[in-house]
């Protein structure tokens, strides 16, 4: 057990070098962490500022220059899991699908004469056809709208499924259609969450989707939640709708066919009517700035494509004199008479706005409209107040605990305390060189995890000193009695740490964020403290005897 | 001279008072069992839903005022604490007054949930000066009742995976010992943050499986050794053997526990109120599981008996003796 070919020793050692060398950034960490900065931005084109080229060569470029990142919990930020109402998109789709279903109906109506729409339940379309004994008609007149669906799971499904029930066309959407929905509609909003918050300027978003309809998103750095929430929070669905009729105080006003009542955003209870079918949408625009009108107010200014800038120009061509309404999310912000043909594509939104929310709102126009709203479900925020304590508390704690445990190695075991000690000094520095290396995250219970495995670190080097005393005590030579140390206590320790290693791999597959932080440096703990006792303190013992040969040895 | 916690050799007869020492263990377990039961945990909003926020003030404003001011909000049990953290003491001269304000789930709407704290903190902002928002939480109904299970999920599997390696690598008697502990462990953290009403959040779960590897790392020491005597003295009697195996362990027993101990102390009164919970839970479950490893383990494996002779085969007792030596 105590002999070690010369690649061993050398594989030993680099593997400890490394450790060293990879976690050394983590102790200069602003300085390595501003070069990795520096570094990404002359990367991305930006000008060679002596600012730049500085921060770079701050930290040696040979030298590996990964940090640890950290946690929301110690940098401060916000973390927000939101759900998307993948659900409301069928209603829209039942919706879109009435209104081609009602033409092709319409065509034939000697046979099926009056056809209405029944709304009682959002997630299906129903029919009432008056010539019920010709529903066959009706439903095959429905099913050639349809249109095969493009998945793999769904091969040979129909996007909508038509039957009948007494003198009612019934039509709801496959399920193969709503999986494909729902991906879609995921797709597309983690696009535009992201658009959101990169727009917004944040440094280093964190957006993954989680599990079916879900998006987790961290954001360091940010104050507070809402200020997450307030990016997130609106679909900013915008479209340019053509006033159809007097503005009115009654809620219950009847818009007629065609038409929308839809509230005032600046005046309670103030009702417009306006057409159904946008005359141009969000997703016409190019652009979208907060500005200041004539007035010093602020609005936000926008520009459309080609396409919008055509059809708003029409619109305005053949309108003057005539309000429009500019609606958003369902809510007209404001219906301005239109003075003159619009043709540029440029316009302005004026409202009762305040300068943030203009900001905002221009920010929500560029990154374009949610498919579906976002329910919140879970917020946290941590200010960075809160973060630095932590981390300082975390440091203060690792070292009380690292000097505790070592003045009582060596009080215990003598110089073979010592060589454990230098096995824990580098099971720490390994820890952070693997956790740098795989880009793992460190949150505060993970510097708990690190603490309790210096604390469990020295359990191998303990069990096999525990054993080597043992056997002096049996009268066996120093050498004999450290190589059969080692062998009889390695059952123990592999059985022991494997059991640990087990919990841990559990609490990372279930836990979720700080939670995974603690799993993942108590299993890195639990890999480094085994390699350094049964590798490192071995070596450096077997080095240690073959040169002093001792006699007799007390440990 | 070195420091030794426990002398080289001990004869401490460990099963002389097994039925005193296992007696209490089970009354232990039922204990905390009734006191689970009649006071239930205080569940942090990981696992109850609801709002929490954590806030530092310049003056000592009071919990009162806080909650004076809150309740007229009509958000249901409101509940205001002072945050006493030793380690904020240590920064000399800057005077701290922290607060925790929890809130219930405002119905099932998460609208009106992530309202909460916008709400109260615009509340607060009214009536108070210079606050300053820590941290603030707000976890909807749905997603705590997904957590709650994902973390009873979590603690028995990883009790059966570990039921199932031990069974591997020793006989099935060793397993249900070793498995007994956990329980043990499990059960009676459980029971002491029942008890005193500390906060029972999802790191506290991490501290149980953190616990179940601890406990169970201690408890396999003792059966590897016990596994060794077994092949070194055939005809020992089982109690003398686990006796034996017991002594020639205790001093890493102690060793170990005392490191990790320190490191845990450490952490508890340097290391921020933030992980106070999670290491109180740390500290109790590894003097707990210690303990275990001696006196529930080993003394269900001496109830259960091993196989002893190897040439005929016993069915009452363990079929496969695990002659690894890895």
């Amino acid at each position: 057990m105590l002999h070690f070919s010369l690649w061993k020793k050398i594989v030993i050692l680099l593997i400890c070098a490394w450790g060293l060398v990879a976690a050394a950034p983590n102790v200069y960490y602003t300085i390595a962490e501003s070069s990795n900065d520096a570094v990404a931005e002359l990367e991305a084109g930006l000008p060679q500022t002596p600012e730049r080229l500085a921060a770079r060569d701050a930290w040696p470029q040979f030298l590996p220059s990964d940090v640890v990142n950290l946690g929301l919990d110690l940098r401060g930020g916000a973390h927000l899991l939101v759900e998307v109402a993948v659900e409301d998109i069928y209603a829209e789709r039942l919706d879109s699908f009435w209104t081609e279903a009602l033409r092709a109906l319409r065509n034939e109506r000697d046979a099926l004469g009056s056809i209405r729409r029944q709304y009682d339940n959002p997630n299906e379309l129903r029919i009432r056809i008056e010539n019920s004994e010709n529903m066959r008609l009706a439903i095959e007149t429905a099913h050639a709208l349809t249109s095969p669906v493009i998945s793999l799971s769904g091969a040979g499904s129909r996007d909508f499924v038509v039957s009948s029930e007494l003198d009612e066309l019934v039509i709801t959407l496959s399920d193969a259609e709503r999986l494909a929905t729902d991906e879609r509609t995921m797709e597309q909003s983690l696009e535009i969450v992201r658009r959101r918050i990169d727009e917004a300027g944040t440094r280093e978003p964190t957006i993954q989707r989680q599990g079916s309809n879900r998006i987790l998103i961290q954001v360091p750095g940010i104050g507070s939640a809402e200020e997450l929430l307030a990016l997130l929070g609106e679909t900013a669905k915008l479209t340019f709708n053509a006033v159809t009729g007097p503005t009115t105080r009654d809620a219950n006003t009847n818009p007629g066919a065609g038409n929308l009542l839809l509230p005032s955003q600046d005046e309670e209870g103030l009702f417009y009517i306006v057409s159904q079918i946008p005359v141009v949408g969000g997703d016409q625009l190019t652009n979208a700035q907060a500005a200041f009108d004539q007035n010093g107010r602020p609005s936000v200014s926008f520009s459309f494509n080609v396409t919008g800038a055509r059809l708003f120009g029409q619109f305005t061509a053949e309108n003057i004199g005539q309000p429009f309404a500019i609606v958003l999310d369902g809510k007209v912000v404001s219906a301005p008479v239109i003075q003159s043909h619009i043709s540029g594509g440029a316009g302005q939104i004026t409202g009762n706005f305040t300068l943030e929310e203009t900001t905002r709102l221009s920010i929500l126009l560029r990154a374009g409209a949610l498919p579906a709203e976002l329910k919140v479900m879970e917020q946290r925020t941590v200010g960075p107040e809160l973060g630095a304590d932590s981390v300082e508390a975390g440091k203060i704690a690792a070292l009380v605990g690292f000097a505790g445990v070592a003045i009582f190695m060596v009080l215990s075991y003598g110089m073979f305390g010592m060589i454990a000690n230098i096995a824990l000094f580098m099971n720490v520095a390994m820890i952070f060189g693997l956790l740098s290396a795989i880009g793992g995250t460190l949150t505060l219970p993970g510097i708990a995890g690190i603490v309790l495995t210096m604390g469990m670190a020295v359990d191998a080097n303990v069990l096999i000193f525990e054993r080597t005393r043992e056997e002096l005590r049996a009268g066996r030579n120093p050498f004999r009695a450290v190589e059969e140390g080692y062998s009889k206590a390695l059952s123990a320790i592999i059985d022991g740490n494997l059991t640990t290693l087990i919990a841990a791999i559990v609490l990372y597959a279930f836990g979720s964020g700080p939670i995974r932080g603690f799993a993942i440096t108590l299993g890195l703990g639990i890999v480094t403290s085994v390699f350094t006792a049964i590798w490192l303190t071995r070596l450096i013992l077997s080095s240690w005897l073959k040169w002093r040969r001792p006699k007799t040895l007390t440990i | 001279m070195r420091l030794k916690l426990v002398k080289d050799e001990t004869h401490i007869k460990f099963f002389k008072f097994a039925r005193i020492t296992f007696g209490a263990s089970v009354v232990a377990v039922i204990a905390s069992i009734i006191i689970f039961l009649s006071n239930g945990l205080n569940y942090g909003i990981d696992f109850r839903g609801g709002t929490m926020l954590r806030i530092e003030s310049p003056v000592d404003s009071g919990v009162g005022a806080f909650r004076d001011v809150l309740s007229p909000l009509g958000m249901g049990d409101i509940n205001v604490t002072e945050v006493f953290d030793p380690s904020a003491a240590l920064d000399a001269g800057t005077v701290r007054h922290e607060y925790m304000v929890r809130v219930v789930q405002q119905g099932d709407d998460d609208a009106e949930q992530n309202g909460a704290v916008a709400l109260i903190k615009a509340t607060l902002d009214a009536n108070f000066e210079g606050l300053i928002y820590l941290q603030t939480e707000a976890v909807s109904g749905k997603v705590s009742g997904e957590l709650v299970q994902g973390s009873i999920i979590a603690v028995m599997i990883s009790v059966i995976a570990v039921l199932f390696y031990v069974w591997l690598r020793f006989e099935w008697q060793f397993s249900v010992g070793a498995v007994a502990a956990l329980v043990h462990d499990v059960i009676l953290t459980i029971g002491v943050f029942s008890l005193i009403g500390l906060e029972f959040n999802l790191s506290i779960i991490a501290a149980l499986l953190t616990i179940v590897g601890y406990s169970l790392n201690d408890t396999v020491v003792v059966f590897d050794r016990v596994r060794e005597n077994l092949r070194k003295f055939k005809t020992m009697d089982l109690k003398e053997l686990l006796d034996r195996a017991i002594n020639e362990t205790l001093s890493r027993t102690v060793m170990t526990a005392v490191t990790t101990l320190m490191a845990l102390f450490a952490l508890y009164f340097l290391g921020g109120d933030v992980v106070r919970g999670f290491t109180f839970a740390m500290i109790w479950g590894i003097i707990i599981g210690t303990y275990s490893s001696v006196f529930v383990a080993s003394n269900i494996v001496l109830w259960l008996g091993v196989k002893r002779d190897w040439s005929k085969p016993d069915p009452n007792a363990g079929t496969q003796f695990a002659d690894a030596d890895a």
